[in-house]
C-alpha cells in the first residue's frame, strides 16, 4: 500500500506513560496513515495493550502528545465522544452489554451517541451483519452466542459506528481455536476493504498475512519497524529473532 | 451540671438497673446462639441427605421462620402453645425457645451452604492422593467449611441480639423494658429522660453489634483473598 | 377442639383492615427505601468527600440497632426536642430509616459489580457519563442487586409487626389485643399466621420471577 499518499491519521509523538512509579511506555514515535494495517507483537510486559488503549484514551499519557489528525490528546478541551466515534475499539472479551440483544447492543451507539435515523442506522446493521454470517442472531441476547459469534459481533459494534480507525486488543486470546479463524477472517476482509487498523496479537500467522507494517515492542520501546514480509523473513534485531523463535517447534 | 438531662442516666444506680436488663438480653441471645448452632449444625448435616421427605419438611421449617415474623412467632408461643398445652411458661423461656428454633433454621441454612460450596474437586484431589472419606472430612472439607459458615453465623448472632429486644412485647424485663421504667420513674425529675435513656440503649445495642459486624466484614475479606 | 367461626368473621373486617394498614405502611417504607438507597449508593460509589462519610455513619448506625429501640426512639425520644410525630408518620420514617441502609448496601455491591471493561467499552463506543450510568451501569447493577433488594422488602413487611408497639394497629398488634379481650388464642393466631402467609408469600414468588428476568447479567462462560 503507497502509504506516502495517504493523509496521517494519528500522529504519536514521543509518547511516555507510567503507571505509579513505573514507567510503561518510555518515548514511542510512529505514524499511521489512512488505509494502513499496523501489528504490534511483542512479549508479554512490553507495554502493547497499554500503548493501544492509549491510542482511543483509555489510558492517559504522561509524556509526549498523540494527535488524531489536527485534535491533540492532551488539549484539556479534547472532544472526546467525538474521538471515541472516530477510533473504534474490540475487546479480548468480546464486553457485548449483557442486558441488550445482539441488534440493541450494535444501535446503542449510532442511536444515542450519533442520534441517527433509525431506519438507516438499522439497515447498516443488518446489513453488516449479513456481511458476519450472523443476521439470524439479532434478537439473541450474548448470553445464547458463542465466544466467536460474541466477537464478530463486537467487531460490527464497532464498525456501525463508522470509524475512521479500529483497535483491537488482543481479539482472539479468549477464543476456542475453532473459532479463531472465523473472526480473522473477518478482520482480513476489512483490510481488503482499506480499513484504517491498528492490531494487538499473538497470531503470527494472521499477523504476517493481515499486516502493512509490524511494529514490534520491547520494554516500553518500538525496537523494530518494517514491512509485514520483511519482519518475518530477515528480522533485524536481535530481540525480534529471538521472539520470532519461540513460535517455532 | 445541675439538673442535666443526661445525666439521668448516671442517676443512682439506673447504669446498673440497665446493665442487669441488658443481662437478661444477653442471657437470652447466648443460650439461644448455643442451642441455635447444635441443632443447626445437625439439621445442616441432615440437608446433604438424599431423602426427599427431610429435604422437605426441613425446607417447611425454614420458611416457615423466614415468612412470619419473630416477633409473631413469640406471641404463638406465648399466648397459643401455654393454651394449647394448659401451662405457664414465662416469656424469658418462651424467648429461648423461639430464638433457638429460628436460630437452629438459619444455622442449618448456612451449614448446608457452606458444605454445597466446596468444590467438588477438592473431594477428587483427596481420593487421588489415597486419603479415605473420613481423612478428606476432617482434613480438607470441615476446615474450608467452617471458614465459610463464620461470617454468616456472626451475621446471624448480629441479628439474634438486636431481635432480642422484642421480648419485652411479652413481658420479659430486658433492657427496654428497664429503660422504659427509669423514664416512667424519671419523670418529674427528668422529663427528657426518653430522649437520654433511648438514646443510651440505641448505644448499648450499637457498641455490641458493630464489633461483631466488623470482625465478620474483616474475616470475610481476608479469607476472600 | 372446636373453632369458634363466629368469632372469625365477626373480626375478619379487622384484621382486613390491619393487612391494609400493614401493606400501606410497609409500601411507603419499602419506596422511601429505595430512594434512600438509591441517593447513598450514589453518593458512596462516586465517593462524594464528607456526604459518603455520612452515609457510612448512617449505614452503620441503622443496621446495627434494633427497629424496636429505633422507633421508640423516635417516638418517645425526640418530641422532648421539639419534634413531635405521628405514630404512622414515626412508622414510616424507622422503616425507611432501616431500610434505606439494607437498600443502600444493595445498591453498593450491584454497582460495584458491573466490571470495569464493560464501562471501558460503553466509553468505547462514545457514550457520555450520563449514558454510561443509564445504559450500562444500572441495568447490570439492578441485575445483581436484585435478590438482595427483594429480601430487604420482605424483611421491612415482616418488620412492620414490631409497629404495634407504638400503638400502631398492626396485624400483631390486632391479635395481642383481640387474645386479651376473648381468649381465642387459637383463632387469633391463626388467622394472624394466615394473613402473613397470603401477604409474603406472593410477594416472595413475585420477587423471585423479578430475579429471574434480570438475571441477564450471569452469562456463561
Amino acid at each position: 500500500m503507497d502509504k506516502n499518499n495517504n493523509p496521517v491519521l494519528l500522529e504519536i509523538q514521543d509518547v511516555h506513560k507510567k503507571y505509579d512509579e513505573k514507567e510503561i511506555l518510555k518515548g514511542i514515535n510512529l505514524s499511521l496513515h489512512k488505509g494502513e494495517v499496523l501489528v504490534i507483537l511483542g512479549p508479554s510486559g512490553c507495554g502493547k495493550s497499554t500503548f493501544l488503549r492509549c491510542l482511543n484514551g483509555l489510558e492517559k499519557i504522561q509524556g509526549g502528545d498523540i494527535k488524531f489528525k489536527e485534535q491533540s490528546f492532551t488539549d484539556k478541551n479534547a472532544d472526546w465522544q467525538k474521538i471515541h466515534e472516530r477510533i473504534g475499539m474490540v475487546f479480548q472479551n468480546y464486553e457485548l452489554f449483557p442486558h441488550m440483544t445482539v441488534i440493541e447492543n450494535i444501535l446503542l451507539g449510532p442511536l444515542k451517541v450519533q442520534k441517527r435515523e433509525k431506519s438507516e442506522a438499522l439497515a447498516q446493521a443488518e446489513q453488516l451483519l449479513n456481511k458476519v454470517g450472523l443476521l439470524d442472531r439479532k434478537d439473541s441476547y450474548p448470553r445464547q452466542l458463542s465466544g466467536g459469534q460474541k466477537q464478530r459481533i463486537a467487531i460490527v459494534r464497532a464498525l456501525c459506528m463508522n470509524p475512521e480507525i479500529i483497535l483491537f486488543d488482543e481479539v482472539t486470546a479468549s477464543l476456542d481455536p475453532e473459532m479463531v479463524r472465523e473472526v480473522l477472517d473477518v478482520i482480513l476482509g476489512l483490510a481488503k476493504q482499506g480499513m484504517t487498523m491498528v492490531i494487538v496479537t499473538h497470531e503470527m500467522g494472521f499477523a504476517q498475512s493481515v499486516a502493512d507494517r509490524i511494529i514490534f515492542m520491547d520494554e516500553g520501546k518500538i525496537c523494530e519497524e518494517s514491512g509485514s514480509k520483511e519482519f518475518f523473513t530477515n528480522p533485524k534485531t536481535e530481540r525480534a529473532k529471538h521472539f520470532l523463535n519461540i513460535f517455532q517447534f | 451540671m445541675q439538673n442535666s438531662a443526661i445525666s439521668v442516666i448516671f442517676q443512682e444506680n439506673n447504669i446498673k438497673r440497665l446493665f442487669e436488663g441488658l443481662f437478661v438480653t444477653a442471657e437470652i441471645a447466648f443460650i439461644s446462639i448455643i442451642i441455635g448452632s447444635i441443632l443447626g449444625i445437625l439439621i445442616g448435616l441432615s440437608r446433604t441427605t438424599k431423602s426427599k421427605a427431610i429435604l422437605f419438611i426441613n425446607r417447611v421449617y425454614l420458611e416457615a421462620f423466614r415468612i412470619i415474623p419473630t416477633l409473631v412467632w413469640l406471641f404463638v408461643f406465648y399466648f397459643g402453645v401455654t393454651t394449647a398445652l394448659n401451662i405457664n411458661l414465662s416469656g424469658e423461656v418462651v424467648s429461648v425457645i423461639v430464638f433457638s428454633l429460628w436460630g437452629a433454621a438459619e444455622m442449618g441454612d448456612i451449614v448446608r451452604g457452606s458444605l454445597q460450596s466446596l468444590p467438588k474437586h477438592q473431594i477428587e484431589s483427596g481420593k487421588a492422593l489415597g486419603l479415605n472419606y473420613y481423612q478428606i472430612y476432617r482434613y480438607v472439607l470441615m476446615p474450608q467449611a467452617i471458614r465459610r459458615m463464620i461470617p454468616g453465623t456472626i451475621n446471624l448472632a448480629t441479628r439474634m441480639i438486636k431481635t432480642t429486644s422484642l421480648v419485652v412485647l411479652i413481658g420479659v424485663i430486658d433492657v427496654v423494658k428497664m429503660g422504659q421504667q427509669i423514664i416512667e420513674s424519671s419523670r418529674f425529675q427528668f422529663p427528657t429522660a426518653s430522649f437520654w435513656i433511648y438514646g443510651f440503649i440505641f448505644f448499648l445495642y450499637f457498641i455490641i453489634c458493630y464489633p461483631l459486624s466488623k470482625i465478620s466484614k474483616r474475616l470475610e475479606s481476608k479469607w476472600n483473598n | 377442639m372446636n373453632i369458634d367461626w363466629n368469632f372469625v368473621v365477626t373480626n375478619l373486617p379487622l384484621y382486613e383492615k390491619a393487612a391494609w394498614l400493614t401493606l400501606k405502611l410497609a409500601i411507603v417504607g419499602i419506596l422511601l427505601s429505595l430512594v434512600i438507597g438509591l441517593l447513598c449508593g450514589i453518593i458512596l460509589y462516586f465517593k462524594v468527600r464528607v456526604l459518603d462519610k455520612i452515609v457510612q455513619a448512617y449505614i452503620e448506625l441503622s443496621r446495627n440497632t434494633p427497629l424496636l429501640v429505633q422507633i421508640f426512639f423516635l417516638y418517645f425520644g425526640l418530641p422532648k426536642l421539639g419534634f413531635k410525630m405521628g405514630e404512622a408518620t414515626c412508622a414510616i420514617i424507622g422503616l425507611a430509616f432501616l431500610g434505606g441502609s439494607y437498600m443502600a448496601e444493595a445498591f453498593r455491591s450491584g454497582v460495584e459489580a458491573v466490571s470495569k471493561t464493560q464501562i471501558e467499552s460503553g466509553i468505547s463506543i462514545g457514550l457520555s457519563n450520563g449514558q454510561l450510568i443509564r445504559y450500562v451501569i444500572i441495568p447490570q447493577a439492578f441485575s445483581v442487586s436484585m435478590p438482595s433488594i427483594s429480601a430487604n422488602c420482605i424483611f421491612l413487611l415482616k418488620e412492620t409487626s414490631v409497629l404495634g408497639a407504638i400503638s400502631i394497629m398492626d396485624l400483631t398488634n390486632l391479635t395481642k389485643d383481640l387474645i386479651g379481650m376473648y381468649y381465642r388464642t387459637f383463632e387469633s393466631l391463626s388467622l394472624l399466621v394466615l394473613i402473613y402467609l397470603i401477604m409474603i408469600l406472593p410477594l416472595s414468588f413475585l420477587m423471585s420471577w423479578i430475579e429471574r428476568k434480570v438475571r441477564y447479567a450471569e452469562f456463561g462462560n
